[in-house]
């Protein structure tokens, strides 16, 4: 008991540190004077509470948000396709969100239901041609065939939304799509955030649910049978739930990558694998990375540093990290 | 055997797995008692796993029917079915590191609902399950470190969790020493005493030596079965194996000898 019980109480800490990194984050930033908004200046100063309300709160949800749904998504991938190196941008869900947000942008007129539709439906699509094609391929084990197969879709992807933003008008739409690419969250308003909740929110809800049901779906599917369960039912619910928040997020935060991957790895090693607490625990890591990314991006120079940017350069740090000192788990 | 009341019966099944592929299991009829260890024996590829796959409901016969307790297969609910017939799979692939005694959890199930999590209750099924097989300095090992014998187990003691009327083992000793052998066939004496019905298939006839009744697989057909004293005999097996094998009787058990 005593270990599950230590467990358990880290993944509150994960909470608090969350809600700790919340409260900072609102605090932090380059007004009055460069990285912190004093509590004072938030009493007397209209301008700065109008810019913690209105730019710096809905920026923070959204970057909650977006490294929630990233991390839960790769959490759910991972254990789904028993595959460790696996999320959603390496499964040709990101660059399908990131294809059908440009679609959206260039041919439907980009609105903010067409460009969420678009990317969710593009983005499954790229999740299901992943998936089939690795089980179609006859090289390697599945753990290479999956992470091959996402290559060649995202690959597929990418060359397709290059060829939508050589048709794009480039006054009008190219700086919308370029956008993604670089992933960041500058642009957020309220109503972003408005926007995608109602998609994230209860697609987190769903996953969260299903937690304890996510180890059921890690065995082998006649095992998981054995014990109630319908593999491919329940395995469409959880994917289909991942994929649609993930591509809400990645259409107004664009390409921010490596956090679905690294994320849940650095869970499990401080709550252990039992999805039950690992899956809570990647959304809340999840959220206290992309947020100190975000807070790091908004404040660390006079401009802008890219999310995507910033991610990527953390992500693949800590991988390599990870993957040197041999705490990755990678087993066939 | 023909059984008073079958607890499990396969009813002239046939499957194969696409039409125009030759059968895999071709017209198999038999009947199972309540609280009986049977050892489903065939050469590889003779059907055995087909079989049980069918048997838990994962296959669905190409015709004929198996009912458990009188009621066909598809007549129970995919929740009720796991409450009845439980599957020890011949390895079980863990991607990561659940703990001995999270995927004993897993057994629990059957037991709760879609959105549930397990309780009180169930952690100390769990670890009584895990005591019960004296396991239990190894609750917080990770299954995957686990050497085979305990592993298998470990996996036996999640079966014994889900609490299944029948229990179904794939080649449950293929990969085990002689005393790990030795110690999972203990434990199915057990479940048996304890009124469970176990089913399992090995290529070994020593190992269906252990077993009250035996079924012999090849190509898909039954050749023999009944009880295992009688049943493995010189001929049978011969016929099984397509190799002659010499069977001595020892302490009122079949022990099976192949010649070089």
């Amino acid at each position: 008991m005593d270990k599950s019980r230590k467990r358990s109480r880290r993944l509150w800490g994960i909470g608090a540190a969350l809600l700790f990194c919340l409260a900072i984050s609102i605090l932090l930033g380059r007004y009055p004077k460069p990285y912190v908004t004093p509590i004072s200046a938030v009493r007397d100063d209209a301008l700065a509470l109008n810019l913690i309300l209105n730019l710096r709160i809905p920026r923070i949800l959204s970057a909650l948000l977006v490294g929630m749904v990233l991390s839960a998504a790769g959490a759910v991938f991972q254990m789904i396709f028993r595959n460790p190196l696996v999320d959603s941008g390496f499964l040709g869900v990101s660059q399908g969100a990131a294809f059908g947000a440009s679609l959206a942008i260039v041919f439907l007129g980009g609105t903010a239901v067409a460009v969420q539709g678009a990317a969710a439906v593009f983005a499954f699509l790229g999740l299901a041609a992943s998936y089939f094609l690795a089980r179609r391929i006859r090289l390697g084990d599945w753990v290479l065939r999956l992470v091959m197969a996402g290559i060649a879709v995202s690959a597929l992807y990418s060359a397709a939304t290059g060829g939508i933003k050589y048709l794009a008008d480039p006054s009008r739409h190219l700086p919308d799509i370029t956008f993604w690419m670089l992933g960041g969250l500058w642009a957020i308003t309220w109503k972003d955030v408005l926007q995608i909740l109602p998609v994230t929110v209860p697609c987190l809800v769903v996953l969260y649910l299903l937690r304890w049901r996510l180890n059921l779906l890690s065995l082998r599917d006649e095992t998981a049978f054995s014990l109630g369960v319908a593999p491919g039912r329940e395995r469409l619910i959880m994917l289909v739930a991942a994929a649609a928040s993930t591509a809400a997020a990645v259409s107004k935060a664009g390409q921010i990558a490596w956090v679905g991957l690294i994320v849940p790895h650095i869970a499990r090693r401080i709550v252990g694998s039992d999805s039950q607490r690992a899956l809570p625990a990647s959304m809340l890591l999840g959220g206290v990375f992309v947020l100190l990314c975000d807070d790091l991006a908004r404040t660390a120079l006079s401009g802008e540093i890219p999310l995507g940017i910033l991610t990527s350069f953390i992500g693949t740090g800590l991988f390599l990290v990870l993957l040197l000192r041999r705490k990755l788990e990678i087993r066939k | 055997m023909s059984v008073a009341v079958p607890i499990l019966s396969v009813k002239n099944v046939s499957f194969f797995y696409g039409s125009g592929l030759p059968y895999v299991l071709d017209a198999i009829s038999l009947d199972i008692a309540p609280g009986t260890i049977t050892a489903l024996l065939g050469p590889n590829g003779s059907g055995k796993t087909t079989l049980l796959n069918l048997i838990l409901g994962w296959l669905s016969p190409g015709s004929g029917r198996i009912e458990v307790s009188g009621k066909p297969l598809d007549a129970h609910s995919r929740r009720e079915l796991s409450s009845r017939i439980g599957l020890v799979p011949q390895d079980e692939h863990v991607t990561f590191e659940l703990s001995a005694v999270e995927y004993v959890l897993l057994g629990r199930a059957p037991y709760l609902d879609f959105l549930e999590t397990p309780g009180v209750e169930d952690r100390r099924l769990a670890a009584r399950a895990l005591e019960e097989f004296g396991l239990a300095v190894l609750r917080d090992r990770s299954v995957s470190a686990l050497s085979g014998g305990e592993r298998q187990l470990v996996i036996l003691a999640r079966a014994l969790v889900q609490d299944p009327w029948i229990l179904l083992l794939d080649e449950p000793m293929s990969h085990l020493d002689i005393g790990n052998t030795r110690r999972i066939l203990q434990v199915m004496a057990g479940l048996k005493k304890n009124g469970k019905t176990i089913i399992f298939t090995t290529h070994d006839p020593n190992i269906a030596a252990a077993a009250d009744d035996v079924v012999l697989l090849r190509g898909g057909r039954i050749l023999a079965l009944g009880p295992t004293a009688s049943t493995l005999n010189t001929e049978n097996l011969s016929a099984t194996y397509g190799v002659r094998v010499d069977v001595v009787i020892l302490d009122g058990r079949p022990v099976i000898l192949t010649r070089a």
